[in-house]
Order: structure tokens, then sequence, then C-alpha cells
């Protein structure tokens, strides 16, 4: 994979009152991502070629990829492929970036979703919503304890999008 | 290729209301917006200002005043020779969700070329964080300026 041919479709930052390590430790287990992802878990080898995994409760991949960049805990660089059927042959990989950068007392997160080719805001859309729910709750989890309870669901654009590309949806 | 203009949404755990006193009430905001003062009565149509350390960096108007549903202001900076640029328009959209507050902050109407749109890319990610800490712990984000670093591009 050429990853120099991958753009940002989507930059999220946000600050956070703890550490890098932390930071890092939240976004790359399990026991965090279950509180502040919707129940997914996180598995991830962290070793450049390691798996990268989404598991949802009943055990099913959501999300599989490989780990592309790691150096812990500064920048961590995935593909992100949701397990959709015909999703990656239609759409291409979507590569996904945190970079973790102490701020003062504080630590900035900025993800980067990317991709090797023009994405259409349909389906930009749920990234967009997306992420600053789920990195909304990881800022909360780490800061008071108790991540947020956001009610996601897929926006109905992307759907249609979707299957109208003849990807499969849930 | 679309206008640039810069789009922000967040999950605060807190009431409109008190999302409203927060973006609203000078004291408050000096402790997560950079020691910045926001500035006006809120009515429609009175002035807007941004004052730091005795300095106003940034003036407009209020657009919409819908507490605590809706706010909007004109938005020109002030301070920088190399960014007065046109007036631009800061929305911010606060919406219930569940125990939840969501936060939709839009600011637009860049010119081609705007070097404010960097400037407030990079800034409001800082201030609306520090919001979201300061709602839930009641503690600032103790971010320097100076660790503001880089300016990220605007997407849009």
């Amino acid at each position: 994979m050429k990853i120099d041919q991958f753009k940002p479709a989507i930059v999220y930052t946000i600050y956070i009152a703890a550490p890098p390590e932390k930071v890092w430790q939240a976004l790359t287990s399990a026991a965090f991502s279950r509180q502040y992802f919707s129940g997914l878990a996180i598995e991830a080898d962290l070793k450049i070629g390691g798996a990268f995994v989404a598991r949802a409760p009943d055990g099913s991949v959501h999300i599989c990829g490989e780990v592309i960049e790691c150096d812990p805990p500064r920048r961590l660089t995935v593909t992100w492929n949701v397990n959709w059927p015909g999703l990656v042959e239609k759409l291409g990989p979507t590569l996904v970036t945190y970079e973790i950068e102490p701020a003062g007392d504080a630590t900035r997160l900025t993800m980067l979703q990317s991709h090797d080719r023009e994405i259409s805001d349909d389906i930009l859309s749920g990234g967009r919503s997306g992420w600053p729910a789920i990195l909304s709750s990881l800022k909360s989890l780490l800061e008071t304890g108790e991540a947020l309870t956001i009610k996601m669901a897929p926006p109905e654009r992307m759907l249609a999008a979707l299957k109208a590309m003849g990807i499969g949806t849930p | 290729m679309s206008k640039p203009e810069f789009v922000y949404v967040t999950y605060i755990e807190t009431t409109p209301e008190k999302l409203w006193e927060a973006l609203t009430d000078g004291e408050f905001s000096k402790r997560y917006w950079f020691g910045t003062e926001v500035q006006s009565d809120w009515k429609v149509g009175s002035p807007f200002a941004l004052v730091t350390d005795g300095k106003t960096t940034d003036t407009g108007q209020i657009l919409e005043a819908d507490r605590p549903r809706r706010l909007s202001y004109t938005f020109k900076h002030e301070l920088y020779e190399t960014m007065r640029e046109p007036e631009t328009k800061v929305v911010f959209t606060i919406e219930p969700y569940g125990n939840l507050v969501k936060l939709t902050v839009t600011h637009e109407g860049f010119v081609e070329g705007s070097k404010l749109v960097g400037a407030i890319s990079t800034g409001w990610p800082a201030i609306l964080s520090g919001l979201k800490s300061m709602l839930e712990t009641g503690k600032p984000l103790a971010i320097p300026r100076a660790a503001l670093g880089k300016e990220e591009l605007a997407r849009s």
C-alpha cells in the first residue's frame, strides 16, 4: 500500500487533560474502547503489519485492518476497513491516523481519516458524525472516569449512498 | 470546491442552559478561552467583542440569540493586520442529546486564500475542548497558547 497516495478527508482535533501515554492506551486497548466506542473492543497487535480489529460485543469483527505506522505514544496509523460486503472493493481502503502530542499539561489528539480516492460527502457523513462522538466520549472517560452515553446510528444518507453503490449495509 | 469553512461538533455532559451561560458569560469564558472575555448584551443587533488583557481582538454583531438553542454573530478579526479580512459568521447550535448536549460550531464566510481560517481552525478545537472540560470537571485545560502548534488546514 502506498501511504503517500492517501489524503485526509476528515480531521478532528481534541485536547485532553491526560498524558500522551494514557491517550495512546485508551486508543489501543479493549478495556477503554468498550466504554467510549459503542461497546467495540479494539484489539491491536502494536507492531508494523500487526492485526488491528474492532470487535462487536457479540464477537463479530466490525472493523479490520493492519498497523501501518506505530510510534508509541506519538503516532499510530492503521487500515480501518468496516466489514460490510463490497465496501473495500468499491471505496478502497480507509486509513486512520492518530497524532498524539503534548500541549502544555494536556495532550492534543488529532485523528485523520484518509482515502486514496475522492469519497462523496454522503459517505463521509459517517465519519464526520462518528468521530466527534467517539472522541468526545474518550475525552470524558479520561478526564472524569466516565464515558458518555451517545446513541449513534449510521447516517441515513450514508447508508443510502452505500446501498446505491451495491455495498452491503446492516 | 466549496468555500473554506470550519465545522466542529462536540458532546458535553451538561444542560443547554449551562452551555449557553458558558458561551455568553465573560468571566466564565476567560477560564477556557485563553483568558478571553466575551462581551455583549446578547441582543440581536448588539455589538459583540472578544477582549484579552484589555485588548479587543475581534468584533462583531449579534445576528441570532435564541436562548438556549442557537447563537450567532458576525466575526471580524482586529488585532493582526494579516488577518483583518471581511466579516465572517459564527453559529453555535445547542441540541439536547439524551442526557448530553450536542454543540455544533460553524465558522464560515472566509475569503479565498484566507489567513484567518487557518488561525480559527487551530483555535476552536482548543477553546471547545477547554469548554467541555470546564463544564464536565470544573477544571480548565492547561494549554499554553504557544502549544497550539502548527496550523491545521481547514477542511470543508
